[in-house]
């Protein structure tokens, strides 16, 4: 049985967070950290991680085993509840030997597996588990693939290919297939693993770090973005003027929402356009708005518009210089509206805090970490030819599902269906 | 007429006869019911045995002691095992068969099997009592009853063939389908579906010009399916490689709205891995050849199968491109090629018995379950024989687990998501494709086919020979140990950190084998090769293997945790009504099987987990 860790408490901010860590090693891997109290009595203690130092000052309780939430030895760090300290005692809790990131549902399911829940607990809890599954998905599709764009579908495609080609020489081996697929394979493996090492350096420095939330303010040309954005912003950041198509780069400002830092995008407005900068900026526009974290869509009457929206996402009728008794309007220039779009965007990004990607991202850059591992060994094992592909095929299977929670499930049938669409098999 | 056994199994193709012997080999006074007695162990599509996975399941059939592996030797004329080059995890033996000496040698193995009495008639009804089938009436009116029956009725269940635009009901060439058995079918209220498949002309041999072509031979050192055979019985023969051309396409794609295929005559799904000639020139349209295989059909038989060339066009096109393809300009047609569709009945219909969820007393085994090949057949064939004996004899079921086989994995497949195409073995199935190899499948499953007592005395005495051999073997190896110095003086690289390795840890390294280890220690020469190289096998993988037995104890934790028949999913509260319906269609067995399915989350297993405890509690209190 594993030994296994994560934040116990709601993300987001608060004044103490507790890392819950759980299994027959759990107090060997707390003892890295710092010395242990007696059972069940709370102390302070200086929290040190193995190697890099200073941590925080935090609570520490031990529970033995039979006597916790999960019945396993368990060991609770109550820390302090900033972010930069969650994720520097959850990364190197990663990096101790024998301990990894619980999967959602694992503490609840090793309470249920020792007889510590029953039903009705485990169904209050559900929703729970299955919250943070889906918040997983969305985050791994919006902080991921929508900052990314497309990497990540580059390296799912990336990672089919080399795994069908390395099958389809094993697995058809009597057939009209290449005996040697090495080179193909190689090249495919090293741009993936290439790439997925260029995002975690992002993880690590400070800049990609995201603290704050991106809003997009999206719509036709001259409906009115720049100035609702100089509005909010309080200043004349963006140039307005009548002329559409004034913006032609994307703009952005920062503010402060509540506590919450928030960079509002001022972008291009969208329309067909023969003018290749303009067509440039509008471009650029679209992957901002479809990268940000929401979306303000401004619309005249009659205005529709192409861009995928998300839950939260907010439509407006731009230019609406005072109530008409109809909902939605806004006007940058009379300030109608305004105020309420502030309590919705508040409202909207305050939730959504308290699910916000910490862990999210740091499970992701845990998988992402063995993955590179395992796609290295794998490409060394290709080097020497369809003799290793069986342990080449294996490493790669291996990496495939550590990044299942990123690039969704690869299968046998994903395989099949990209191998007979590329060889034709059948004798 | 009455008659009574324990098992009754209808069918005498690969399915059939694996069914019989097995639940013959329990004990079960068994009966296997085919029309003709003659027609058992018939070859009806390639008179090949093995290959990549199939080859896998073949050997996993032979541990427990069935008949597939020891008849495919015997008829073996061309053995290969492929990928032979590659790791022994992916190495799948092969062999091309002499058609006739499969089938006597098939019939012989049952004629001397005892409890197995074969009956000749054909099968048009169940016996039922209430709901449970409890044997089945024959077309003559004369009734066999028995404890559980297993359908193998392969591509008769409302089989179609197609040549051309001409079409006929028929199972195979040349025999009847069973409509009454399929309506019967129908009244038990499964899911039904079509597939096709289909079968190249046969060509006689004699009109072949050989000398143009190019030899196929088989392996210098043949490799058998059998753990108790080390050589082939007969003559070995090369098969002959020839390639289709331009012509041959032409002519293919002039013809194609009179093939039964493209004339839309089939509405059938055909396997994507085994195309007609007419599927690969209209999908891969830019290739302008594909290679053919002649396989001989039998030492004493001058019929020959060209392997790739599988075809529904009317007979005068099929002898029109055959005749277009180099060495086979002047051949002759003996039987023409044909498609064939038929009814298969939705395997998530069954558990992992292969049993009928809805019908207690019934099992269903090989094509009729959506799977093609005679391997896939046989394999099923095991499963059903030995639980359909188990069920009879009120004994436990007996379970193969996705961590054990490849049997395992194919139940699994078939029963949690069902089927699209036939569906085919591969090693790319088996996720612990490392442990689950062809060389080790003794290792893996006589010691259970002992446990149920199913295989024989001979075999036992070969396995337990060979364990102790393997045994005392990998305790030498492990017990000597090297330097890094020493071990770098034979020409591998290690890292120089002062420590000492093992035999046993040294053979895991790809570039190491036994010849760098007697080079260290002459002593352990004198080990037999079989052992040598089953201990090179095994430390290859040991590390991965290691990886991966957090994975397999996880399965077994959840396989063992099973889910009561008839489960209310209806009550569990927080499921999403999507998932809620493919539970309840599926029905699984277990809490493993529960989490393959399509789209379960973390939190629905859980509450399936919660709720099953409850239920065990309750029946407990």
């Amino acid at each position: 049985m594993d030994t296994i860790f994560a934040l116990a408490t709601a993300q987001g901010k608060a004044g103490v967070a507790v890392v819950r860590i759980s299994g027959p090693r759990a107090f060997a891997v707390a003892e890295e950290f710092c010395d242990l109290p007696p059972a069940r009595e709370a102390r302070v203690r200086s929290l040190n991680a193995p190697g890099s130092g200073f941590l925080d000052r935090a609570l520490v309780l031990v529970f033995p085993e039979g006597e916790s939430f999960t019945g396993e030895p368990v060991v609770e760090f109550h820390l302090h509840g900033s972010r930069a300290v969650i994720q520097a005692v959850l990364r190197a809790l990663g990096q101790v030997a024998g301990a990894r990131m619980a999967e959602p549902g694992e503490f609840t399911r090793r309470a249920l597996e020792n007889g510590r829940l029953d039903l009705t607990q485990v169904e209050a809890l559900a929703d729970l588990i299955d919250a943070e599954t889906e918040a997983q998905r969305v985050q791994a599709v919006r902080v991921l693939e929508g900052r990314l764009s497309g990497v990540v579908d580059g390296w799912r495609a990336d990672l089919i290919r080399a795994a069908a080609l390395l099958e389809a020489v094993i697995d058809f081996a009597d057939e009209e297939v290449p005996e040697d697929v090495s080179p193909e394979v190689e090249e495919l493996l090293e741009g993936v693993g290439g790439s997925m090492r260029r995002e975690l350096s992002g993880f690590e420095s400070a800049e990609r770090i995201r603290d704050g939330f991106e809003v997009a303010i999206v719509g036709a040309p001259n409906v009115g973005k720049s100035t609702l954005l100089n509005m909010l912003a309080g200043r004349e950041a963006a140039i307005t003027s009548d002329v559409a198509g004034t913006t032609r780069d994307v703009i952005e400002v920062r503010m402060d929402l509540d506590g919450l830092p928030v960079t509002l995008l001022d972008t291009a407005g969208l329309r067909d356009t023969d003018d290749l900068v303009e067509g440039l900026g509008i471009e650029r526009a679209r992957k901002r708005a479809v990268a940000a974290d929401l979306r303000i869509v401004l619309l005249a009457p009659g205005q529709t518009h192409d861009l995928p929206l998300w839950d939260g996402d907010i439509r407006l009728r731009a230019k609406v210089d005072r109530d008409d008794g109809q909902r939605n309007g806004i006007s940058g220039k009379t300030g109608f509206g305004v105020e309420r779009l502030l309590e919705k965007l508040t409202e909207t990004l305050s939730k959504r805090v308290a699910n916000s990607g910490l862990i999210i991202r740091e499970r992701q850059r845990a998988a992402l970490e063995e993955a590179v591992v395992g796609l290295d060994r794998a490409g060394r094992l290709v080097e020497f030819g369809p003799d290793r592909y069986d342990l080449a095929a294996e490493e790669l299977r291996n990496a495939i599902r550590r990044l299942e929670s990123l690039i969704g499930r690869i299968d046998v049938e994903t395989l099949l269906d990209e191998i007979f669409a590329s060889f034709c098999l059948g004798k | 007429m009455k008659h009574r056994f324990d098992v009754v199994v209808v069918g005498g193709g690969h399915a059939g006869t694996e069914a019989a012997h097995a639940a013959a080999r329990v004990g079960a006074r068994t009966a296997l019911i085919t029309l003709r007695a003659d027609a058992i162990g018939v070859m009806s599509c390639n008179p090949a045995i093995g290959g990549l996975g199939k080859g896998h399941l073949v050997r996993e059939i032979d541990a427990m002691d069935g008949v597939m592996g020891r008849v495919a030797d015997r008829a073996g004329i061309q053995f290969r095992l492929l990928n032979r080059r590659k790791g022994p995890a992916v190495q799948g033996p092969r062999a091309q068969s002499d058609r006739k000496i499969y089938r006597t040698e098939m019939q012989r193995e049952t004629l001397q099997q005892p409890n197995l009495t074969v009956v000749e008639g054909e099968a048009v009804d169940f016996l039922m009592k209430n709901d449970t089938v409890s044997g089945v009436v024959l077309a003559d009116g004369s009734e066999v009853s028995a404890g559980a029956v297993v359908l193998t009725t392969g591509t008769f269940l409302r089989g179609v063939i197609h040549i051309g635009d001409q079409s006929r009901p028929g199972g195979r060439m040349g025999d009847a389908p069973s409509v009454k058995m399929a309506e019967r079918i129908d009244d038990f209220g499964l899911g039904l579906g079509r597939l096709k498949t289909g079968t190249p002309p046969r060509l006689d041999g004699r009109t072949i010009n050989w000398e143009v072509l190019e030899d196929q031979p088989g392996d210098e050192d043949p490799v058998m399916f059998s753990f108790l055979h080390k050589t082939p019985f007969v003559r070995q023969v090369a098969c002959a490689i020839t390639h289709t051309n331009a012509q041959t396409h032409d002519i293919i794609r002039e013809n194609l709205d009179r093939s039964a295929m493209y004339g839309g005559h089939i509405e059938g799904v055909g396997p994507r891995y085994c195309p007609s000639i007419e599927d690969k020139i209209v999908r891969f349209a830019g290739k302008n050849s594909h290679q053919v295989f002649l396989e001989p059909e039998g030492l004493d038989d001058t019929t020959v199968y060209p392997n790739g060339i599988s075809t529904s066009l009317p007979v005068e096109v099929q002898q029109d491109y055959v005749r277009s393809i180099t060495g086979l300009e002047r051949v002759d047609i003996t039987q023409p090629g044909y498609a064939i569709e038929y009814d298969y009945v939705d395997p998530r219909a069954l558990d992992a018995r292969l049993a009928v969820k809805t019908v207690p007393g019934l099992f269903l085994a090989g094509q009729i379950n959506g799977t093609t090949g005679y391997e896939e057949a046989a394999a099923q064939g095991l499963v059903a024989g030995l639980n359909a004996a188990h069920v009879a004899l009120d004994r436990e079921s007996v379970m193969f687990s996705r961590s054990d086989s490849y049997i395992g994995v194919m139940v699994d497949d078939l029963i949690t998501r069902g089927v699209s195409e036939p569906y085919r073995m591969f090693t790319s199935r088996a996720e612990f494709r490392l442990s689950l190899r062809a060389d080790n499948a003794d290792q893996r499953l006589t010691p259970k086919g002992i446990d149920l007592g199913i295989v024989g005395d001979k075999r036992r005495q070969v396995f337990e020979n060979k364990m102790n051999r393997l045994t005392a073997g990998r305790d030498r190896v492990t017990e000597v140990s090297f330097t890094p110095q020493q071990i770098q003086k034979v020409g591998v690289a290690v890292n120089k950190d002062g420590s000492r390795r093992s035999g046993y840890a040294l053979l895991a390294f790809p570039d190491f084998g036994f010849r760098e280890l007697e080079m260290l220690n002459p002593d352990l020469g004198d080990m037999d090769v079989e052992i040598k190289q089953q201990l090179e096998r095994e430390a290859l993988y040991a590390n991965y293997i290691e990886r991966q037995s957090r994975d397999v104890q996880a399965l077994r934790k959840d396989e063992n945790l099973a889910i009561p028949p008839m489960f209310s999913y209806a009550s569990i509260d927080g499921l999403s009504n999507e998932l809620r319906a493919k539970l309840e269609k599926i029905q699984p067995g277990n809490l493993g099987q529960a989490a393959r399915i399509d789209g379960m989350t973390p939190a629905a297993l859980t509450l399936l987990l919660a709720k099953i405890r409850q239920s065990q509690r309750k029946k407990q209190a």
